[in-house]
């Protein structure tokens, strides 16, 4: 890709120019971080503006992704250098001390690895799925409670993912065998998880919440230290973390290379044809159905016992619709996804530590958490590529005869 | 759910969803909620609690035992329906909200965005302006908190015709960056926290001359404002639009087929663009009517906790997308959550957090249950179409789906 993107670049001013307005949107962040901490608007302003400028020229010379990216990096680095310019150096740079903005980022990517990879698993087959944020909360309840009453995370974790994939059964029922809305359903399980959940937690855990010695998943140790940055982002994770990333390239080799999951593509593409060929369309959706809720649950257990240790009513939060979004906005790929959530996981991590360490511009980080949603807006319009679902992603199947 | 053409052939879901909806009157949703309510008694009964008494509790709380005259503490009952119904005239207006776009083949799921946008917009006309006269002022506090509320639905709207952008999509992401606008705009330091309260992200109250009168009970205790008459107006405006006006006709007839609307002349773009607008109107207005009514200024908090758009989906659904299918579910959903709420669910009887989560299960069992009387509807076409001598093919969707859904 960017190969053939330079080798053009050549070729066309267009994409030159393209390339450029990138460049000059990223240098308008970079510029008002350590170690270079430039304090003049005047600076940022004007990289951002060429950005813009030079986005625009891309656009008008017909490279619309380059042109939308370089848009899209004028606007980012613009408002985000803005923002870094006007907090105090020495919190900045405590703030941006970047093993922990690494470790923060990769800590709140889990989650949404885990709900998005259940989302591709159930879209890639057909099944529109917008109960993930349910299924996550009965993951989060439910491996809270089942670590409680065991005694044990393992089977905390288990039974977190049972319930998940209980929800997510209901939903294939209802999407699949009943062919009813699955924009519908998707909305239905969603008040049913919040609600059941919360109305066991009120029964079971009441006023005290959920008792302090909750088994938790255990972190991972790692002496990597010494290695800077990278190191310390990696060296002090939860177990989950690690999963989550292990999970991705699991999906990703049965997604794209196993027959298993080549007839769920071809079932979520082109059922008919799928069926014609001997393949179960039905029992396909069913599991990959189930499979989704499983996988999200996983990410509802990470926030109850692998993060805070405790569950609370609605944890997740909307945590489900942020990983929605990062499968779209990661175009229903697994390492698209991972890199959605990467980004909207640096996002959250730089909004909940710039406001701790900058008095006076605590709010400004506020408008971070809402960039996963602005950008998979930008996404599914098409500004930088259009994101395209599988061809046969929310309709029901029904064989003939 | 984002390509353009391929979803405009094989119908929008909605689409598919409204001409089901077409079948069954209004036996069905009462059905639905009948099964649902049982449901949720199994729960309550699962608990160890015995679901009769709590579902009679809940029936008191809601104030609705107002309307039997021999029932016990008539003043209670009052100052209950009181705010049952408070409760009730956002819901329509987000009810709505939801059943609008249906109508037109657009799902809707963004009407809590735009209720946000609207509560943003009635806080800051109402807490400004304080030197106009008072009905001016409420009346330009709703209008402006509407058009915020329906801008913000025309981006899905505008979105969905210039790219096909699949308009569930847009409103769940417009939802959500509605609401980190508002904490955003209110939180500490934020443009519009208030100006005397520096350590509380909450708006500046709105002046008194902004509020809408209150008409029944007593104005400094949560009297009924008159916020359920312009939800009612609505609902009627809306049976308007929809069925004896060129909008509501062009927007029915691109629910019914994009396709053909197209080739019947019908601009298909610009009808998702004014339906989402209006859908957003309803959606704003019932925001106005919360900030304007009751609450007088809007934390953080609120916006974060609020299901009132949400809900606006469970209502339509049940509705039936018709205006006085709307008005009832609302209704139910509105006594619901006042039944439940802390202070009038007696907690010797049942745990009022408790009933507020049955509430959202039961809300969950009915929009799930409407999807399946969707079967249920599907089941009893095929078998009509198989007694009239049809083959085992779904039946076509019948022509007179258009007009037999009014109310």
């Amino acid at each position: 890709m960017s190969a053939r993107a330079a080798s053009a670049a050549c070729a066309a001013p267009a994409a030159t120019a393209g390339w450029a307005g990138i460049l000059a949107g990223v240098l308008a962040l970079f510029v008002a971080l350590p170690p270079l901490t430039v304090r003049s608007d005047a600076l940022v302003v004007v990289l951002g503006a060429l950005a813009l400028a030079a986005g625009a020229a891309a656009l008008r010379g017909g490279e619309r992704k380059l042109g939308g990216a370089a848009i899209l990096a004028g606007l980012l680095g613009a408002g985000l250098g803005y923002g870094a310019a006007h907090t105090a150096t020495g919190g900045l740079e405590a703030a941006v001390s970047w093993g922990a903005l690494g470790g923060a980022t990769l800590r709140f990517a889990c989650p949404l690895i885990f709900a998005a990879l259940g989302g591709l698993v159930s879209e890639r087959s057909g099944v529109v799925n917008i109960a993930l944020e349910g299924m996550m909360l009965m993951g989060a309840f439910f491996a809270a409670y089942g670590a409680d009453k065991t005694g044990s995370w393992v089977l905390g974790i288990l039974i977190g993912m049972l319930a998940g994939a209980a929800l997510a059964a209901v939903h294939a029922v209802f999407a699949i065998s009943v062919r009813s809305d699955q924009i519908v359903s998707g909305t239905a399980l969603n008040f049913v998880a919040l609600g059941l959940t919360g109305y066991m937690y009120v029964d079971v855990y009441g006023a005290d919440g959920t008792p302090n010695d909750l088994p938790q998943v255990p972190e991972v140790h790692l002496p990597t230290s010494s290695l800077g940055f990278a190191g310390n982002s990696i060296d002090d994770q939860n177990l989950l973390v690690w999963v989550s990333l292990v999970m991705v390239v699991a999906v990703w080799v049965f997604v794209f290379r196993t027959r298993a999951g080549l007839r769920m593509r071809s079932v979520g593409e082109n059922p008919r044809a799928a069926e014609t060929v001997g393949i179960s369309v039905q029992r396909t959706r069913y599991l990959a159905v189930i499979a989704s809720g499983a996988l999200a649950a996983l990410g509802g257990a990470f926030l109850s016992i692998g993060s805070v240790h405790s569950f609370t009513q609605n944890m997740t939060a909307g945590k489900g619709f942020i990983a929605l979004a990062a499968l779209i906005f990661g175009r229903w790929r697994p390492f698209g996804l991972l890199a959605a959530t990467l980004l909207f996981g640096f996002s959250s991590a730089l909004a909940q530590r710039l406001p701790q360490l900058t008095p006076g511009a605590e709010n400004v980080a506020t408008l971070l958490q809402a960039l996963p949603y602005v950008l998979t807006l930008v996404a599914v319009a098409g500004v930088i590529g259009r994101s395209i679902p599988p061809k046969a992603d929310g309709v029901p199947y029904k064989r003939e005869g | 759910m984002t390509a353009p053409t391929p979803s405009d052939h094989r119908g929008p879901a909605a689409t598919r969803l409204l001409r089901h909806l077409s079948v069954g009157g209004a036996v069905a949703p009462l059905i639905t909620t009948i099964v649902a309510f049982f449901v949720g008694g199994l729960v309550v009964l699962a608990t160890g609690k015995d679901p009769l008494t709590t579902y009679k509790a809940i029936f008191d709380g809601t104030g609705l035992n107002w309307l039997l005259p021999w029932s016990g503490d008539r003043a209670l009952a009052a100052t209950n329906l009181q705010q049952t119904l408070i409760n009730t005239g956002p819901l329509i207006l987000c009810g709505l909200a939801v059943a609008y776009a249906f109508r037109a083949g657009l799902f809707n799921i963004g009407a809590q965005g735009q209720y946000t946008m609207g509560t943003i917009a009635a806080v800051y006309a109402g807490s400004s302006w304080a030197g106009l006269p008072g009905w001016l002022h409420v009346v330009l506090a709703m209008a402006v908190a509407a058009l915020a509320g329906a801008a913000w639905a025309g981006i899905a709207g505008a979105l969905r015709a210039s790219t096909g952008a699949n308009e569930v999509i847009t409103t769940i992401m417009l939802n959500y960056t509605a609401l980190w606008i508002g904490v955003y705009l209110f939180g500490l330091g934020g443009p519009l926290q208030a100006n005397d309260q520096p350590d509380v992200p909450v708006s500046n109250d709105i002046v008194g001359g902004a509020k809408l009168p209150v008409f029944w009970g007593d104005k400094d205790l949560q009297g009924l404002h008159v916020g359920i008459f312009v939800a009612v107006l609505a609902a009627g405006i809306f049976w308007v639009v929809l069925n004896r006006s060129r909008l509501g006709y062009e927007a029915r007839a691109v629910g019914f087929s994009p396709p053909a609307a197209r080739s019947a002349g019908i601009g298909v773009g610009r009808t998702y663009v004014v339906t989402m607008a209006i859908c957003g109107l309803f959606a704003g207005l019932a925001g106005s009517l919360d900030i304007l009514g009751w609450q007088f200024h809007l934390a953080t908090n609120d916006i974060s906790a609020s299901q009132v758009g949400f809900l606006g989906i469970a209502v339509a659904l049940l509705g039936r997308n018709t205006a006085i299918g709307t008005c009832f579910a609302a209704l139910l959903f509105g006594a619901l959550s006042q039944g439940t709420s802390v202070r009038n669910l007696d907690p010797a009887v049942f745990q009022p957090e408790l009933a507020q989560n049955l509430t959202t299960v039961i809300q969950g069992l009915v929009v799930l249950l409407v999807s399946a009387d969707v079967l249920l509807a599907s089941v009893w076409r095929r078998r009509r179409a198989r007694a009239g001598g049809g083959g085992a093919a779904a039946a076509p969707p019948t022509p007179t789906t258009l007009g037999s859904v009014s109310p």
